[in-house]
C-alpha cells in the first residue's frame, strides 16, 4: 500500500536534487499548524489583560470640599493609594522656594503635561489651584506606599526604604529615582476632581 | 527497521543529560521507536485525542480558576463575568464545557472500540481496570465541574447525586451531610466542589500514565487481535502512528470547534442561565448527556437502594469484563454472534441515553426496565454463554497475513470495521 507512494518519493527527489514535494508540504503544513497554534495562544495570554469590568472602574471622583487646609486625604484609584493635599501657604512656598537644581529627579512626572515638563510646583500642583496637590501614593523606589507629612522635607517618607518626598510630592532623598506620578486628572469644578 | 533502533544522543551535553536522566531515551523509546501494530485504524486514535482532551480541559480550567469566584453569593456572577468582561473569557469558557462533553465522546468511542476488539483480554486486564479508573474519575470531575456556575441545574444536579448516597441503609443520611458539610447543598459544597474539581483532573493525568505505561508493557491490541509476531507486523511509532493520530486529532478538532462556535449551549441546559434558588427547583431536571444512562437505569428500579445499586453496578460490571467474556478469540472481527450482540448492545446504551432525557413515567420507565435488565444481561449472561457456545471465524496467522490478504479480497470481514471514520 505504500509502494506506489514510496517510488514516487523516490522519483522526485532524484529529479529535484535536494528540494522535494514532499519537503513543501512539511513546510506547508508546518506553517499552518504554526499559524493554528498562534491563533490558540492569543486568546490565552489575552485573558491576561485588565478585564472590561477593572477598565470600567478607570475614573474616580473627589469632592475636595470635605477637605480642610493643610489635610491630606487618601483615595483609591485604579486599585491604587491617590494622596490628594489641602496645601497651605507654607507648604506651597516651601515647595516654591527649591531650585530645579537641587532636585533629584527634575521633571514634572505629571500625566496631565508634557512628558519633559520641568518639576516646578506650578507644574505638580492642580491647574490654576496651586493649593491642590494630587499625587499617586506610591513610592517609585518599590512601590510602598509613603507616610504623609513626615520627613525632612515636610512631604512624605517612605517606610520601606527610607525615601523623601517633599511638600510638592519631589523625591529629595534616594533611593527612589523619580517624583511621584501626578494622575491624569481635571477640575470638574472648583470643588470636585475627576482622576482618570 | 520496525522501532528496533535504541536512542544514541549524539551531542555531548545530551550524552551528559542522558546519562543522569534517560528522558529523552524514554521519550523516543515510547512516542518514536515504540513498535506499532501496522493494521491500526482510526478507532485507534481516540486514545491521543483523549490525552489531547485533558490537555485541553486543564489548559482551559486553570485559566477559568483566575477569574472564578468558589462562593454561592458570587459564583454565578463570576462566571457571567468570564462570559461578558474577560477578553476572550467566553471562548475559554465554552472550550472548558464543551471540552467536557467531547472528552466523553472520545471515551465513550474509545471503550467501545475497546470492547469490540477484544482490547481488555489477557493480557490486557490492568491496562483496561486502569481505563475504567480514569472514567470514574471522569465522571466524579465533570459532575463536580458542572456544580461550580452555581446555576439552577449545578445547584439541583447536586441535590440529587449528592442524595443518591442517602439510599444506604442506617449510614446514609450522615454520610450525605458529610458530603455536603452541611445540611444542604450550600457553600461548604461549593468549595470542596471547586477544590476536588480541581485536584482530579491531575488524579487522571496520573493514572493516564499508569494506563500508558501499562500499555506499553503489554503492546498495543489491534483489529484482528493477533499479537505482533515479527518486526514485519509493526511499524514505528513515529511518523506511522504520530501522523495518524495528528489527523485523528485535527478531524475531531473541526467537530469540536463546531460546537464551540456555532452550537455552544446545544449540549447545556438553559436552566443553568438561572442562578441557584435552594427553594424552587426546576421542573424538568436532567443530568449532563453522559451520564444519561445511568440516570435512565437509577429511574427504572422502583426500589431507592435498589436504583442506586444498579447505576453503580452498571459500572462496576466494566471492571470485570475481561473475565466475564470467557472468548478464546479477542477481536470481535471473527465474533459473527458477538458482532451482533455488540450492535445490539450499542443501541441498548444508546436507547438508555434517550431515555434517561425522557421525563420518568409511563412506557418511558417500562422501556427503562427491559433495557437495564438488557445492559446487564449482556455482560453477566450474553458474554459469558457467547465464547461457550460461538463458533468463532478462522483467525488469521500474523497481522501481515491479514493486511497483506485484505488486498487480494480474503478478509472482507475487516474491510468495513477499518474503514477511517473519525467522527463520533
Amino acid at each position: 500500500m505504500t509502494g506506489s507512494r514510496g517510488k514516487e518519493t523516490i522519483v522526485a527527489a532524484t529529479e529535484t536534487a535536494g528540494t522535494t514535494r514532499r519537503d513543501f508540504l512539511y513546510i506547508a503544513t508546518g506553517a499552518m499548524g504554526a499559524v493554528g497554534a498562534a491563533a490558540l495562544v492569543w486568546p490565552f495570554i489575552s485573558q491576561l489583560q485588565p478585564d472590561a469590568s477593572v477598565l470600567a472602574l478607570s475614573s474616580t471622583e473627589v469632592d475636595l470640599s470635605q477637605v480642610a487646609e493643610g489635610q491630606m486625604v487618601t483615595v483609591k484609584w485604579r486599585g491604587k493609594p491617590v494622596f490628594v493635599w489641602n496645601r497651605t501657604e507654607k507648604d506651597i512656598a516651601e515647595a516654591k522656594g527649591v531650585q530645579l537644581t537641587a532636585l533629584l529627579d527634575p521633571i514634572a512626572r505629571n500625566a496631565n503635561l508634557a512628558a519633559d515638563a520641568p518639576a516646578t510646583d506650578e507644574n505638580r500642583a492642580g491647574e490654576g489651584h496651586e493649593k491642590w496637590l494630587v499625587v499617586i501614593g506610591i513610592c517609585t523606589h518599590l512601590g510602598c506606599v509613603p507616610i504623609g507629612h513626615s520627613g525632612e522635607y515636610d512631604g512624605w517618607f517612605c517606610p520601606c526604604h527610607g525615601s523623601e518626598y517633599d511638600t510638592a510630592g519631589r523625591v529629595r532623598r534616594g533611593p527612589a529615582p523619580t517624583n511621584l506620578e501626578v494622575p491624569p486628572y481635571k477640575f470638574v469644578s472648583d470643588t470636585k476632581i475627576s482622576i482618570g | 527497521m520496525s522501532g528496533h533502533s535504541t536512542f544514541e544522543p549524539k551531542h555531548p551535553a545530551l550524552k551528559w543529560f542522558e546519562s543522569r536522566l534517560p528522558l529523552v531515551g524514554l521519550i523516543h523509546s515510547s512516542f518514536v521507536a515504540y513498535p506499532t501494530p501496522r493494521n491500526l485504524n482510526y478507532w485507534w486514535t481516540f486514545g491521543g485525542i483523549l490525552s489531547l482532551m485533558l490537555v485541553c480541559q486543564i489548559l482551559s480550567g486553570v485559566v477559568l480558576v483566575m477569574h472564578y469566584t468558589p462562593h454561592i453569593t458570587l459564583a454565578f456572577d463570576s462566571v457571567e463575568h468570564i462570559m461578558r468582561d474577560v477578553s476572550y473569557g467566553w471562548l475559554i469558557r465554552y472550550i472548558h464545557s464543551n471540552g467536557a462533553s467531547m472528552f466523553f465522546i472520545a471515551v465513550y468511542i474509545h471503550m467501545f472500540r475497546g470492547l469490540y476488539y477484544g482490547s481488555y483480554k489477557a493480557p490486557r486486564e490492568v491496562l483496561w481496570i486502569l481505563g475504567c479508573i480514569i472514567y470514574l474519575l471522569m465522571m466524579a470531575t465533570a459532575f463536580m465541574g458542572y456544580v461550580l456556575p452555581w446555576g439552577q441545574m449545578s445547584f439541583w444536579g447536586a441535590t440529587v447525586i449528592t442524595n443518591l448516597f442517602s439510599a444506604f441503609p442506617v449510614v446514609g443520611p450522615t454520610i450525605v451531610e458529610w458530603l455536603w458539610g452541611g445540611f444542604s447543598v450550600d457553600n461548604a459544597t461549593l468549595n470542596r466542589f471547586f477544590s476536588l474539581h480541581y485536584l482530579l483532573p491531575f488524579m487522571i493525568a496520573g493514572v493516564v500514565v499508569l494506563h500508558v505505561w501499562a500499555l506499553h508493557v503489554v503492546g498495543q491490541n489491534n483489529p484482528t487481535g493477533v499479537e505482533p509476531k515479527s518486526a514485519k507486523d509493526t511499524v514505528p511509532f513515529t511518523p506511522y502512528a504520530t501522523i495518524k493520530d495528528a489527523f485523528g486529532m485535527v478531524c475531531f478538532l473541526i467537530f469540536f470547534a463546531w460546537f464551540l462556535f456555532y452550537i455552544p449551549n446545544y449540549l447545556g441546559h438553559a436552566d443553568n442561565y438561572i442562578p441557584a434558588n435552594p427553594l424552587v427547583t426546576p421542573a424538568h431536571i436532567v443530568p449532563e448527556w453522559y451520564y444519561l444512562p445511568f440516570y435512565a437505569m437509577l429511574r427504572a428500579v422502583p426500589d431507592k437502594l435498589g436504583g442506586v445499586l444498579t447505576m453503580f453496578g452498571a459500572i462496576i460490571v466494566l471492571f470485570f469484563v475481561p473475565w466475564l467474556d470467557t472468548s478464546k478469540v479477542r477481536s470481535g472481527v471473527y465474533r459473527p454472534l458477538f458482532k451482533q450482540f455488540f450492535w445490539i448492545w450499542i443501541a441498548v446504551c444508546i436507547g438508555l441515553g434517550w431515555l434517561g432525557s425522557k421525563p420518568a413515567e409511563g412506557g418511558y420507565v417500562i422501556a427503562g426496565r427491559i433495557l437495564t435488565i438488557y445492559y446487564f444481561a449482556h455482560f453477566l449472561i450474553i458474554l459469558p454463554l457467547l465464547g461457550l457456545f460461538e463458533k468463532p471465524k478462522a483467525v488469521p496467522a500474523s497481522i501481515t497475513e491479514a493486511v497483506l490478504g485484505k488486498n487480494k479480497g480474503a478478509a472482507p470481514a475487516s474491510a468495513g470495521v477499518s474503514a477511517p471514520q473519525t467522527k463520533g
